[in-house]
């Protein structure tokens, strides 16, 4: 008897991986293996969901930043009116900073989208906040009638200021000319603390609201919420990416993602997530194109995992 | 026995009615997939390994996570935060999502080593990686939905990630409404269409043999004694036996 | 920056975490891993009971 070698090829040719099976068969209830799929699943998920629940740790205010970080919110309250800070350096989508995109060679995605979601961090995170108080500090004037020079002249100042002294505590601050910003500073703390600066940002005003961008990236422009999700390991060079709070399992499916993070070239590049996003686009396009990639494809004839799988059939040849 | 010669080509002899759209594309839905392939009551005798559970496992576990999800949908985004019974609900819908995986991964593992693209089935496997990938995308939306802080930190991680390819300000994690448009309504729908054309591939081609199987085989020749080579692949007797029951 | 961590609302454990030379898991990751490693093994070498043979 001819035996054709086994092909490992997507083609549709003659050969019997092509062909409507025509051997011997055995019953099979595929309703029935559906219902038992349900079941078995359900039972499953009911009993892991009753032992271990789910996680929901409380998110982070800004109040409770104010409240438990004040030197650190200060400084970054600072840090946003000096223009300094990591949202005002972003670039697209939020502001216009030169150089600030990631590039790949001389492709400029980063870009593409323009700034679509413009923020000021001045202006949106601190002034016009202050703006809204019944009783507005007298400062903002003087800010508002200020040159943008002498603002973050003043801003810049402080902030290296508040960095300088001891503990970052705003009242060991080493005397200078801050003009208006301490001012600014301490009074959008106090509206931070008695909790009204959380619901300015978000709604601007607004009755409703469903976009946390700008409350986020003030959080994430300070040291408390970082710390926070260090000390949970969900920082990226932490493998965070995949990590859920406590012991539950996270995102595990992301391991690649995450691990690109870990090595070098990505590691260290300045322009890491591009280069990460990029590479798993490729990968992922590979693994649907698998059966087009020679060797590859060939690996499950060279290592015969099958002869397993198959252990009746092969022993009944 | 009707001599098929090129099965998909051609107008068959029993339906000449066909000259509507309707009536063509009909008649080639049910050339594709006749119901007694939709819905077997047999299987090739080497479906026999516990390697062919893992896909029904992953589809079992995503009616569990449409169920559970719809429940935390119609309750709102604060519910699972105060109740008790929410909270159980979530934790369904998390260990549903976690067990799809469980079982997509394996499966996918599995299909790799058993080379199950071979023989024109190319399509169902790039639909499968198609749905591990749009579920990748749906469970991560789910995540920034949590209303917690670990959705608050993902969504100022991953905000990086997608600005720096140019789709975060469209693709806006920090906009929860934006979030529940993608998690409650566009991928789940986007999942069930692959998965569901994954499965119809699935049985539009039957089960791929095992990898060095060949004519000589006991399984194959017990059907068909005597018989090594036809010159055209014909149409298998069950196949094409219950063709005129159809109607 | 260390005592603001402890003023934070950490309600759940910090995890349980395994790892060494920069490579961490987390143990409910670890698990997950496992299991499919296992289901994956179980899958090539348990015998498949016997359904009603056909024809």
């Amino acid at each position: 008897m001819t035996r054709k070698s086994s092909s490992i090829s997507w083609r549709k040719t003659d050969d019997v991986a092509s062909r409507p099976w025509t051997g011997s068969v055995r019953e099979y209830d595929l309703i029935k293996e559906l219902i038992i799929g349900v079941v078995v699943v359900g039972l499953l998920v009911l009993g892991v969901s009753a032992i271990f629940g789910s996680p929901d740790e409380p998110s982070v205010s800004l109040k409770a930043w104010a409240t438990a970080a004040p030197a650190d919110f200060t400084a970054t309250a600072a840090k946003e009116l000096a223009g300094t800070s990591d949202t005002a350096g972003y670039g697209p989508p939020y502001n216009s900073t030169q150089d600030a995109t990631q590039k790949i060679g001389p492709v400029d995605l980063q870009s593409l989208s323009g700034i679509r979601l413009p923020v000021d961090t001045a202006n949106d995170f601190v002034i016009a906040p202050l703006a809204t108080l019944p009783s507005p500090p007298a400062d903002l004037a003087r800010w508002t009638a200020a040159t943008d020079q002498q603002r973050s002249a003043w801003a810049a100042t402080y902030s290296d200021a508040l960095a300088a002294a001891p503990d970052s505590d705003p009242a060991k601050v080493a005397d200078g000319d801050y003009g208006p910003v301490p001012a600014l500073t301490a009074a959008l703390l106090d509206m931070a603390r008695q909790g009204s600066l959380d619901g300015v940002l978000q709604s601007g005003g607004n009755f409703y609201n469903m976009d946390y961008t700008r409350s986020l990236l003030f959080l994430g422009d300070g040291g408390y919420f970082p710390d926070l999700a260090a000390s949970q390991h969900l920082s990226g060079d932490q493998w965070g990416v995949m990590n859920e709070t406590g012991d539950t399992p996270g995102q595990s499916w992301l391991w690649l993602f995450s691990l690109l993070y870990q090595i070098e070239p990505f590691k260290s590049a300045p322009n890491a997530d591009a280069l990460v996003v990029v590479t798993m686009l490729v990968l992922t396009a590979l693994l649907a194109l698998l059966p087009f990639i020679p060797g590859l494809r060939s690996l499950p004839r060279m290592i015969p995992l099958h002869r397993l799988i198959w252990k009746d059939y092969y022993r009944n040849r | 026995m009707t001599a098929q010669t090129t099965p998909g080509h051609g107008a068959p002899v029993d339906e000449t009615d066909a000259h509507t759209w309707t009536g063509r594309a009909r008649r080639w839905l049910l050339r594709k997939l006749p119901p007694d392939k939709l819905l077997p009551e047999d299987q090739p005798s080497f479906v026999a390994s516990w390697a062919y559970v893992f896909g029904m496992g992953a589809i079992g576990s995503l009616l569990w996570i449409i169920v559970s999800g719809i429940v935390l949908g119609l309750n709102g985004p604060q519910w699972y935060h105060v109740s008790s019974l929410g909270s159980f609900v979530n934790s369904t819908h998390l260990w549903s999502v976690e067990l799809f995986f469980i079982f997509m991964v394996v499966h996918l593992w599995l299909k790799f080593w058993m080379a199950a693209w071979r023989g024109g089935r190319l399509l169902t496997w790039i639909t499968g990686v198609i749905s591990f990938v749009v579920s990748i995308v749906a469970a991560f939306t789910g995540y920034l939905l949590q209303t917690n802080f670990d959705s608050q930190w993902i969504a100022f991680e991953a905000k990086d990630a997608l600005n720096a390819v140019g789709v975060g300000a469209w693709f806006n994690v920090a906009n929860v409404g934006q979030l529940f448009t993608w998690h409650v309504t566009l991928l789940p729908v986007a999942v069930g269409a692959v998965v569901v054309l994954h499965v119809l591939l699935v049985r539009v081609h039957g089960v791929a043999p095992p990898l060095e199987a060949a004519e000589s085989d006991a399984q194959l020749l017990h059907n068909r004694p005597g018989a090594t080579e036809p010159p055209e692949p014909a149409e298998p007797p069950e196949a094409t036996e219950p063709r005129g029951t159809v109607q | 920056m260390a005592g603001c961590l402890v003023a934070g609302a950490v309600s759940v454990g910090a995890g349980t975490y395994f790892g060494w030379d920069g490579f961490t898991i987390q143990s409910g990751n670890l698990i997950v891993i496992v299991v499919m490693i296992i289901l994956f093994v179980l899958a090539l070498v348990l015998p498949f009971p016997g359904g009603k043979r056909r024809k």
